[in-house]
């Protein structure tokens, strides 16, 4: 058991490069991801040590990445596709959600994609929309796709490869606020719990928080900022597949439940989230379980995102607020 | 080797067997169509036919050796009969039967036979192209020669995913023909009313220059003259040249597809959009006279290659094959429901 402190870039460059490694197949492809490694550096150095023919700098055309990456599949490969930031994946939804999600069960099993799609998603870097969004239930709604999300270095690192090796193909978000916070890896891959499991981040007693990606470490936040109620924060990892006996254990413990997410509340995922956990815990909950997210505007410019993303003082209000009825 | 045909690499047997593959890919689809009538209720859905096409489909197929792949549209039936499918597989898949070659998950429009390269369609227009790009960027780095043929029609050319295709093949020299199959219909739209080469009196092909490749444009009604276009293309790719584009006009004489109808409604393939559209009864009358497989017929005959007598034999022998193709697509089950949840995931 080795440990390395790593930015959640970095982890994921060290994941996608063990992943090279163990498997000649696996290929990345994308915008500028090989001479410059990426725009936020994740595939820092792998053209180099893998060749152009592995990582492979491809025209400005998502259609055209994700299509070829299901052709490549078709043929044994497992591409991997970075799509430059999140608002830039709607050109390649055809390809994503028409074609990847089906062809294994229009096949009856014949075909396997095993494709892996990198979406840096959320804002907090000023980046305005297109550059900011989170699009992650588009995906979540197209049966055929596992979609993860990680939150931290350590996860980065092996939901990175566990994806890779996934049968199916995997949509996979990466909090790009997070890239640069730094924490300890632990570099065997067999100590990782499995992809689609969610993680107590941090037990409590007395309300459960819901989150995923980059809302993770603000809820943590949140959790440490509250005296007086001991908050149970639920990092879920996938979407979906999603771990729903994790979640009903702590709700049914608490009795209380938050989700956050930066996407807009309404039609997000925490709805799903709320009809599930009502349908299955309601005569443990104490209260409605409250969603806290972004508005139903656009994503808006850098000067005002601030107010737009959830922070500590709107999770502790739904904390509060479940404490109402 | 040169035949009295003066095309290369075509013996006797193989230009027989060339006419054969027409007329069982015309066969099927006759069948296809008759099952509305002959059998009303059993194809719920769409099915889209190839006839018109067996030239075109013949012709491109001649050109490749095993391990060599395709991926086409929806109108999908030719492909597969002339690369070895079971026609019983496929009767059965388009009737939506467990034993059909996707055990009835993929239907008509999405024939798949990974087994004889045959790597599947798009019920999308122009979205199995970038697809068959990545199959042939596959074939690249394998090193093993191999091709990919991409089949697309005239309507697939003003998708995004079509120009950006074009672009990443010339760009990293694929080995890659893109069979542009021009049927001059998007549905009921003329090619002049929405491709603007068209409308400026060019051939489709044209869009090669674009992206810097080849383009040719061919009679997609001579199998003949595809067998050489397409194998020109498919030479120059298996030697590392890069994708050629090739238009290859042909007419489908049947409608775009069948009727679309509320449940209970019996299901039938209307008149060509020529005659109910646009009232071009000359334009569908002269394209039947010109259809492909009594004059690749008359040819052979005319030629010697093929005798009257056996030129009957091989049409009789393919009514019988798929008329067991229908009785074995009739005789099959259904899938069960259930299996719907067992092929989300793999």
């Amino acid at each position: 058991m080795t440990t390395e402190t790593l930015t959640l870039a970095k982890a994921l460059g060290a994941g996608l490069r063990k992943a090279m490694e163990d498997d000649p197949k696996v290929l990345i492809m994308g915008e500028d991801v090989g001479k410059l490694g990426g725009v936020f550096r994740v595939t820092d150095g792998l053209q180099k040590d893998f060749g152009e023919s592995r990582v492979i700098d491809t025209p400005l055309a998502e259609s055209g990445i994700v299509g070829t990456a299901v052709g490549l599949a078709l043929r044994g490969y497992r591409p991997v596709c970075e799509i430059q930031f999140d608002g830039f994946v709607f050109p390649a939804v055809d390809q994503i959600i028409s074609q990847l999600a089906k062809m294994h069960m229009r096949s009856l099993g014949a075909i396997q994609l095993p494709v892996v799609v990198r979406i840096p998603c959320g804002g907090g870097i000023g980046a305005v929309e297109h550059h900011s969004e989170s699009p992650e239930v588009h995906f979540a709604h197209a049966a055929g796709l596992r979609v993860v999300a990680c939150s931290n270095p350590a996860d980065a690192y092996t939901m990175i490869q566990q994806s890779i090796r996934s049968a199916d193909p995997v949509i996979f978000f990466e909090p790009k606020r997070r890239y640069w916070d730094k924490a300890p890896v632990e570099m065997d891959l067999a100590a990782a719990p499995p992809l689609h499991q969610a993680v107590v981040a941090r037990p409590g007693d007395d309300v459960t928080v819901l989150a995923y990606g980059p809302m993770v470490k603000t809820c943590l936040e949140a959790a440490a900022a509250d005296d007086e109620r001991s908050l149970e924060v639920i990092d879920l990892r996938s979407i979906n597949p999603l771990d729903i006996e994790t979640i009903m254990a702590s709700v049914r413990k608490t009795g209380r439940c938050v989700v956050a997410h930066e996407a807009p509340v309404f039609g997000g995922f925490g709805a799903e989230l709320a009809a599930r956990i009502t349908e299955r815990c309601f005569y443990h909950l104490e209260a409605p379980v409250l969603r806290v997210g972004g508005f139903s505007t656009p994503y808006p410019p850098s000067r005002v995102e601030e107010q737009y993303l959830p922070n500590l003082d709107r999770i502790l209000d739904a904390v509060d607020r479940t404490f109402g009825w | 080797m040169t035949d009295t045909n003066g095309v290369e690499g075509l013996d006797r047997d193989r230009l027989v067997w060339m006419w054969t593959q027409m007329v069982r890919v015309r066969e099927f689809e006759e069948r296809v169509k008759r099952t509305f009538e002959e059998h009303p209720g059993v194809i719920r859905g769409h099915t889209h036919l190839a006839d018109g096409a067996e030239a075109s489909i013949v012709g491109s197929l001649a050109t490749l050796r095993p391990g060599d792949q395709l991926m086409t549209t929806y109108r999908c039936h030719g492909y597969p009969l002339v690369l070895g499918t079971s026609p019983k597989a496929m009767m059965a898949e388009i009737y939506g039967k467990a034993a059909g070659l996707c055990g009835g998950y993929g239907g008509s429009m999405h024939l798949t036979d990974v087994s004889r390269g045959f790597l599947g369609t798009s019920g999308i227009v122009g979205q199995g192209i970038p697809q068959a790009t990545g199959a042939a960027y596959a074939a690249q780095i394998r090193r093993q020669g191999q091709v990919v043929l991409c089949f697309f029609g005239d309507g697939a050319t003003k998708q995004g995913a079509f120009h950006e295709s074009l672009n990443i093949a010339s760009l990293w020299k694929l080995p890659i023909v893109y069979v542009l199959e021009n049927n001059n219909y998007n549905v009921v739209t003329r090619v002049e009313q929405e491709d603007a080469n068209a409308a400026a009196g060019e051939p489709l092909a044209v869009k090669a220059r674009a992206h810097s490749m080849p383009g040719v444009t061919v009679d997609g009604g001579d199998p003949l003259a595809v067998y050489g276009e397409v194998g020109a293309a498919v030479a120059r790719a298996r030697d590392g040249g890069g994708p050629t584009l090739v238009e290859s006009k042909v007419y489908r004489l049947s409608a775009h597809g069948n009727s679309i109808a509320p449940p209970g409604v019996p299901l039938h393939f209307p008149e060509h959009e020529a005659i109910t559209t646009f009232g071009a009864t000359e334009e569908y009358e002269a394209a039947k006279r010109g259809d492909p497989v009594p004059r690749f017929r008359a040819k052979l005959v005319t030629d010697t290659t093929l005798s009257p007598a056996e030129a009957d034999r091989i049409t009789e022998a393919a009514r019988t094959e798929m008329q067991e193709a229908v009785e074995f697509g009739l005789e099959s089950e259904l899938p069960k429901p259930e299996d719907a949840v067992k092929y989300v995931y793999a």
